[in-house]
């Protein structure tokens, strides 16, 4: 049942990420993106109906929410054709996520959950969003120091391969961090909340997001400029990529 | 019915000529008019007579009547799919000094307008215009600035996106940095302050652009409140330095140095948050787009092949038309007679009878119209008309 979703899915995730790379296409990549979309929310919507509990508790099942999660966040704030170039980035990267999703099992029927409770479902959802939405803010530094890059160089291709301008870039990533340091808020307060009952530690994962948060705070309270403030969102970035693959499986 | 134009055009013409020979709108209406079915379109870069008939020898002698002098050596004809052609690809802005310009379209719609051509010219007219409209819509010929001034106000765009209530600087009251100007108003911006060494020069254009006039002594304290500077004096060196620049921008600062000797001091590309283009960088700039724009006429050029087959078999099904026309008119004549002779019938019976009855010419004639029009295509749509109108005793109607 799962498979009926789950290929329809890569192939417009894949069809997509092809049709990006030229601009008469555009149109068919962000149809890719919204079909491979749904049929992704159809799949994880099964895997949660069968699964008792959270289904995507493994690393392979919590990349597959996390691919659906950053896809999302790209509909709501990216999904537009002048921004090409961020699909390009964006959809190649959750075409192989998926894939490796996939390769890991987490695509799949979901076995019998060990996070039954709310309080853990909120937190691992909320995290898991509030990554994705950082994931998307480090897409749109690098296209602003690209795009920075190129105006410093003065590039002369500069208006035949347009990227959404300094301004643009800016804005739209103070507001997808706007959103998503509240979700890594709540998340890591849940998070604490067990924690302190279960009476636990701090491990090296809970720190590193710790410090994600850290400076995600920074970047919305100093609110810096420019460079400045791509560089800041990409050293938050490195920590969530941190969290998610270097020390994928110390948590618990 | 027999379509031709006969004009000259930036590519034979020189501009001393073209000039003599360009028409303001309601003279060259007034020229299409006099001379029966026509459109004059007539811009600086072109001025060309579409006519349908055979009357192109007086059109192109009123164009030597307003040009002074004999146009043979350098005035273009041609006709039928030939000149549907040209004007697909002079409303396509293909064959415009720039390509993709898209003023040229306006000025083809223009020129239909101001006249009541016949079914020919509306035909081609229209087709060309919705076929300008396509090429701009399906292609990015256009999308990409073509001159300094465009290619400055876009530079502005891709720093700020919009550039509504962004505030500019114009230093300098140049014809170019006017230009400029305008290109950055036109998107949005509004030109807060002009300063020029000629306090009147500058109160001028400032007036115009709705902005305040500045003495030169006075560019460095507004540079803290405007996004972008615009620099265009004949000034013989610098006429603002890095030194200038407010250290601490929580903004983008762009500059656009277009004056020959430099106006910016060139160490105001290395601050941060400050983007400086002089006029090279700006010339690469637009070279690189009108590279663009020509790989892009490639794809146009795909467009008018599609549109001068559609013309073609339009202007081809017209041999058939007539007579497929006279065909349905006798299939019709021949039904409503054999239903008349039924006399009275109930109104139920009558409605299902003329309903049956239709349906059957329809099916039987459907073939033929079909056959008719593919042949049309295949230049033997005359030998099939000549045919139907004989099988059927189609002959008299042609007469009538």
């Amino acid at each position: 049942m799962v498979e009926v979703f789950f290929w329809p899915a890569l192939v417009a995730y894949g069809e997509a990420a092809v049709a990006y790379a030229s601009p008469r296409f555009t149109r068919l990549a962000t149809w890719g993106v919204r079909i491979g979309w749904l049929a992704q929310t159809a799949l994880l919507a099964v895997q949660a109906a069968r699964a008792e509990g959270f289904p995507w508790t493994t690393w392979a099942g919590s990349l597959n929410l996390f691919v659906w999660l950053v896809v999302g966040a790209y509909l709501v704030w990216g999904c537009r054709p002048r921004y090409r170039l961020l699909g390009l980035a964006v959809m190649p990267v959750a075409v192989l996520m998926l894939v490796a999703a996939w390769l890991g099992g987490g695509t799949g029927a979901a076995e019998r959950s060990d996070l039954g409770s709310v309080f853990l479902v909120l937190h691992v959802g909320l995290v898991l969003a509030a990554f994705a939405g950082f994931t998307l803010a480090a897409a749109l530094a690098a296209l602003y120091l690209v795009e920075e890059r190129r105006l410093q160089r003065r590039a002369a291709d500069i208006l035949r391969l347009r990227l959404p301008s300094l301004v643009v870039l800016e804005r739209v990533i103070g507001k997808t961090i706007l959103v998503s340091l509240p979700l890594l808020t709540l998340g890591l307060v849940i998070g604490g909340v067990r924690l302190w009952q279960d009476g636990g530690g701090i491990d090296t994962l809970m720190a590193a997001t710790i410090l994600a948060w850290l400076v995600y705070g920074a970047f919305l309270v100093l609110r810096p400029a420019g460079r400045t403030a791509a560089h800041l969102v990409l050293l938050g970035f490195a920590l969530v990529v941190l969290v998610r693959i270097v020390l994928a499986g110390t948590h618990s | 019915m027999k379509l031709s134009v006969v004009g000259i055009s930036h590519h034979v013409a020189p501009v001393e000529l073209r000039e003599r020979v360009a028409l303001p709108e309601a003279d060259a209406a007034e020229l299409a008019r006099a001379l029966g079915d026509a459109v004059c379109l007539s811009t600086c870069n072109r001025t060309e007579i579409y006519l349908s008939g055979d009357h192109e020898e007086r059109a192109l002698g009123s164009l030597e009547r307003i040009a002074g002098e004999p146009l043979g050596g350098v005035a273009y004809r041609m006709h039928d799919e030939a000149a549907a052609v040209h004007l697909f690809r002079v409303a396509a802005g293909l064959d415009s000094l720039v390509p993709g310009e898209s003023e040229i379209l306006g000025q083809v719609r223009s020129a239909y307008e101001a006249v009541t051509p016949g079914p020919l010219l509306d035909h081609v007219f229209r087709q060309a215009l919705s076929l300008g409209k396509r090429v701009r819509s399906e292609t990015a010929i256009g999308e990409s600035p073509a001159s300094v001034p465009s290619a400055a106000a876009a530079l502005a765009s891709q720093v700020f996106g919009e550039l509504d209530g962004r505030r500019v600087l114009l230093v300098g009251a140049g014809r170019i940095g006017e230009l400029a100007a305008g290109s950055l108003a036109a998107r949005g911006a509004t030109i807060s302050y002009v300063a020029n060494r000629s306090p009147d020069a500058a109160r001028e254009l400032a007036h115009r652009f709705g902005g305040e006039p500045l003495a030169q002594d006075e560019l460095a304290s507004k540079l803290g409140e405007v996004d972008v500077v615009l620099a265009s004096t004949s000034a013989p060196g610098l006429v603002l330095h890095a030194a200038d620049v407010p250290a601490r921008r929580r903004r983008p600062l762009f500059f656009i140095d277009i004056a020959v000797p430099r106006d910016v001091d060139p160490a105001v590309h290395e601050l941060d948050g400050c983007y400086l283009y002089d006029i090279d960088d700006l010339e690469a700039v637009v070279s690189e787009t009108l590279a663009g724009r020509r790989a892009e006429a490639a794809r146009a050029e795909r467009l008018v092949v599609e549109e001068a087959t559609r013309f073609r078999a339009w202007q081809a099904s017209l041999d058939v038309v007539p007579a497929i026309a006279s065909l349905r008119a006798r299939a019709e004549e021949i039904r409503a007679a054999e239903l008349a002779k039924l006399g009275e019938l109930p109104e139920d019976e009558r409605r299902t009878l003329e309903s049956v009855t239709a349906q059957i010419l329809n099916k039987l004639l459907h073939l033929p119209t079909v056959r008719m029009k593919q042949a049309a295509m295949a230049a033997e749509g005359v030998a099939y008309a000549d045919a139907v109108r004989h099988l059927f005793g189609l002959e008299d109607e042609k007469k009538r």
